[in-house]
């Protein structure tokens, strides 16, 4: 033609060039593509792939020891456990504010139930401890009130706390933020409280205990914080602060209130020891074993859910192996992998057959053959179960039937359900048409001929199958043992059925820990190990099979 | 095309034959009755003498000798166990009225090359036997749920009642209980709002996009395909932690639209793969001549394509629907009480107060499945039909 023959790139009808042209419109095509697939991307990446990062991200978030004790673990941070000695008096009044926020938002008995996973008897500990911790207030707020009524009333101390002059507001973020961490979730609204800046330095840690107080009156139970009276905890940090601080420069609220009090508790009340309080309440705040595991689990993320499901743990010196008694994990790794093996092979055994006499069969008679193999693959999944449940029972139809034939007694029945046995024939049968169906696919492409031509030459009908035949279809029994051992390895509701004790598999741990432990780190941990698993079949099912050869029916 | 010319045999090697499988099934009358040895004995003996008798005098008259035969079972049958006797003996009767001739007349030959040894025919059988074993292995458990499912009493084992074929070993009672007792109507309920909801979901959005993935230029195509795959390669009970963790997050744990999602989620791979499926076969030059008559996009797609790749669109929306229906352990975990579906209360069934109401809902599950089965069958026919008729 003749405009291949003009100098120039060549044009569209609209004159623009052609390659911008056809990019646009292959652009253009990409694009609709995308729009229409985005929809359901974002649908499954929303209700599917979300869920699944959540929980790959619990199994090694552990803020819940930093967000109950912020301060407690900061200053614990110095702290060197392999001296043998608890640690000093600085970490027991960091513990003291924390663990009374934390009880009074109900978090410490999460935290003891976290801790208990890794340190036997933290969960009790905490729960008794949590109890007591008004006490210490107690003693100092009856010695206050018994000298002056003031001490008694919200609106004194909150006209005291909010002082005059400058307030400090980045304070009572700052204590907002640590309650939103301990109650995990965005707390809106205004705490109408600020303390000021001359206060905070005069009595730190009256402050201190004051805006948490402040914070959750305000947050949590929606009160007016001039109106409620202080946490006993506030006693204790006043009673600390009156020891030492300096109050002639202090001309603002409540300023003679104060000296008095200096005065009054000076005279009545032994001075504040944190550490003798909490050794009252339980001798085992001063073990410097609690304060390890404290210190060990302090970091915001940790490896020990997954250290935990493969039965080590992470001790303050190091990585080590759990004590015999408490390793169970790897057991039930290994039944999972040993029953999900066993089904694969049964399956092989049982479906290789079934695959060859439908291959073989005329069309209409292996049609016919196909709906036995179909109706039980369409069946629901609890009805088939339940169909071993009745069959494979004491009083069940099998046992019936061999004590009927003779062959058992009737007093010495076979016991064939909540054992491996059962968990393994039911899930055989429920994942036998996985295994039929490839093998079926690939031997239908085998050509008769080949083991016919093989027995012309001389082949027993061994050779002739075993090196004729077999190898042809390897790859059907590829992809059906894959196919079979990916689904048994993470199957839930069958073992939890028929198979008792002995007969489950890591889901049905997995599930146990969500639903009864509540230990949801562990459980997330086993989670992503049993994926990274099924993932790296998946992986070389792919290799071996191809994703799009993915086929039903 | 029968290769091999069928032989009469001889009487012996019939009733030889028969004999054996006498002698087999003896042995469980045998012990039934006490001793195995003798049900060997007098089982192969007397089907041998019967067996001979037939095939040495009777081969004119085959039609004749069966039912004669049959006859002779059903009467000892009665006059052994009764009723149950009766329908043992038939079945007995027609088996070796078959067995005889088929062997005697040579028939058995017929299927296979004429040059196999006795020892390959035998085992050709065998494995025929063998296969066929496998076969009743695979249906027994649905094939025992159902007449158990119409038991009188509440046990999971054939009553000596039902054996007897008594009609008060029988009853309606479990199916009654299924559609009055309130647990399970509210179950069912709960399974009729979630499952057709998800469903849709399902369907609308998974239909779109295999239309978009069947484009000829998809960026990312494999990785697309590999997240929209996902939910049915992660095991259930990973989905269901993770659904859990996570919905319980964003407060959607134990609400009915969490479940929703969770089910639609877990049957978008089945409308994917079955509509991508449909649409490999799909002619393009269809749509660009529906464009070149002038019909906009819309149009084309409700008028040229739906109608071609609805087959597919539905059994995909019927793969969904079942995963949904017959799902248990994610909305165990994302749902709470109020979304109690049918297979949920089945598990609590099974695992605790084991009720033989299970069975009848086993039953009644069993028949939608068969439906269901029927109209993806009859529905891949006819999409293999309109391909066939697509220049392709």
């Amino acid at each position: 033609m003749s405009d291949t023959t003009q100098n120039g790139p060549m044009l569209a009808a609209d004159g623009t060039p052609l390659k911008r042209s056809l990019n646009r419109a292959l652009r253009r095509q990409k694009l609709r593509a995308l729009m229409l697939i985005a929809p359901l991307l974002i649908f499954v990446l929303v209700t599917f792939i979300a869920p699944i990062a959540d929980m790959l991200f619990r199994s090694v978030e552990n803020q819940i020891v930093s967000d109950t004790l912020p301060t407690a673990t900061e200053v614990l941070e110095d702290w060197d456990h392999t001296t043998g000695a608890p640690p000093g008096e600085e970490v027991y009044q960091a513990l003291y504010y924390d663990l009374y926020l934390a009880a009074e938002a109900r978090a410490h008995t999460r935290l003891g139930t976290r801790l208990n996973y890794e340190y036997t008897g933290v969960s009790s500990l905490f729960r008794s401890t949590g109890r007591g911790l008004e006490d210490l207030g107690e003693e100092y707020q009856d010695i206050l009130e018994d000298a002056d009524d003031r001490w008694g009333e919200g609106a004194f101390w909150y006209e005291l706390m909010t002082g005059t002059g400058d307030t400090d507001a980045r304070l009572v973020r700052e204590h907002r933020a640590r309650l939103q961490a301990l109650e995990n979730a965005r707390l809106t609204g205004d705490v109408g409280f600020a303390p000021s800046v001359e206060i905070k330095e005069l009595l730190p840690q009256t402050t201190f205990a004051y805006t948490d107080f402040a914070v959750f009156t305000a947050l949590m139970d929606e009160d007016v914080v001039a109106e409620e009276d202080p946490w006993e905890g506030v006693y204790a940090g006043l009673a600390q602060d009156l020891e030492t601080a300096d109050l002639s420069g202090y001309d603002g609220p409540g300023a003679e209130a104060l000296v008095a009090a200096q005065q009054t508790l000076a005279e009545q009340a032994e001075p504040i020891n944190y550490t003798a309080f909490f050794e009252s309440e339980d001798k085992d705040w001063v073990s410097p074993d609690i304060w390890a595991t404290i210190q060990t689990y302090s970091s915001t993320y940790t490896g020990g859910y997954f250290l935990n499901a493969v039965d080590m743990q992470l001790t303050p010196d190091g990585i080590e192996m759990r004590p015999d008694g408490q390793r169970l994990y790897m057991v039930l790794f290994q039944r999972t992998l040993f029953m999900s093996l066993t089904i694969t092979l049964s399956c092989i055994l049982l479906g290789y057959p079934v695959a060859w006499l439908l291959a073989n069969l005329p069309a209409s008679k292996a049609n016919l053959l196909m709906i036995l193999v179909l109706l039980p693959f369409w069946t629901s999944l609890l009805v088939r179960t339940s169909a071993w449940k009745v069959m494979l029972q004491q009083q069940g139809v099998i046992n019936d039937v061999l004590v009927w034939l003779g062959l058992v007694d009737d007093a010495a029945r076979l016991v064939m359900i909540n054992n491996q046995f059962g968990t393994i024939v039911a899930m055989t049968h429920i994942l036998l048409p996985f295994m039929i169906l490839p093998l079926y696919s690939v031997m239908q492409g085998i050509p008769p001929s080949y083991l016919r031509a093989a027995k012309s030459l001389g082949a027993t009908n061994w050779t002739a199958f075993w090196r004729v035949y077999f190898p042809q279809s390897v790859p059907g029994i590829g992809a059906g043992s894959i196919l079979v051992f990916i689904l048994a390895i993470g199957y839930y509701i069958t073992p939890e059925i028929v198979g008792g004790r002995t007969g489950t598999f890591i889901s049905n741990r997995i599930a146990y820990h969500i639903s009864t432990s509540l230990n949801w780190g562990l459980a997330a941990a086993l989670g992503a190990i049993l994926l990274a698993v099924v993932l790296l079949l998946y992986w070389a099912y792919d290799r071996i099979v191809g994703i799009d050869n993915v086929k039903l029916g | 095309m029968a290769l091999t010319i069928a032989k009469p045999t001889s009487a012996i090697f019939a009733a030889g034959v028969a004999a054996v499988f006498g002698a087999f099934f003896g042995i469980f009358a045998g012990t039934a009755q006490g001793s195995g040895l003798l049900g060997f004995v007098a089982g192969g003996a007397v089907i041998f003498a019967l067996s001979w008798v037939l095939a040495s005098f009777m081969r004119e008259q085959q039609k004749a000798a069966r039912w004669g035969l049959a006859v002779i079972f059903i009467v000892a049958g009665f006059l052994f166990a009764g009723l149950p006797g009766v329908v043992t003996g038939a079945i007995f009767g027609v088996f070796f009225g078959w067995l005889i001739f088929f062997v005697a007349s040579g028939r058995y030959r017929t299927g296979i090359p004429p040059y196999a040894t006795p020892r390959q025919v035998l085992w050709h059988y065998a494995f025929r036997i063998i296969a066929g074993l496998i076969l009743v292995f695979l249906i027994t458990p649905i094939l025992v749920v159902m007449p158990l499912s119409f038991n009188a009493e509440d046990f999971f084992t054939f009553t000596p009642e039902m054996l007897a074929f008594d009609p008060e070993g029988y009853s309606l009672k479990h199916y009654r209980d299924f559609f009055t007792n309130s647990d399970w109507q509210g179950a069912l309920w709960n399974s009729v709002r979630i499952a057709p909801v998800s469903t849709i979901l399902a369907v609308g959005f998974g239909t779109l996009a295999a239309i978009g993935l069947s484009q000829p230029h998809v960026p990312f195509r494999q990785a697309i395909m590999a997240i929209l795959i996902s939910p049915m390669i992660v095991p259930l009970i990973i989905s269901a932690a993770g659904m859990y963790f996570f919905y319980s997050r964003i407060g959607l744990q134990g609400t009915y639209l969490g479940v929703v999602l969770a089910h639609a989620a877990l049957g978008i791979p089945f409308v994917i793969i079955t509509v991508t499926a449909t649409l490999v076969g799909f002619d393009r030059s269809l749509t660009r001549a529906a464009a070149n008559m002038g019909a906009d996009p819309v149009t084309t797609f409700f008028r040229v394509q739906m109608p071609l790749i609805l087959p597919g669109v539905i059994s995909g929306g019927l793969f969904a629907f079942i995963t949904s229906f017959d799902e248990v352990v994610v909305v165990l975990f994302v749902g709470s009480a109020g979304q109690k579906t049918l297979p949920w209360q089945m598990f609590i069934g099974l695992r605790e107060q084991i009720s033989p109401t299970i069975l009848a809902v086993a039953t009644i599950l069993v028949g939608i499945s068969i439906c269901l089965l029927a109209t993806v069958e009859l529905l891949r026919r006819r999409s293999e039909r309109l391909r066939g008729m697509s220049p392709s």
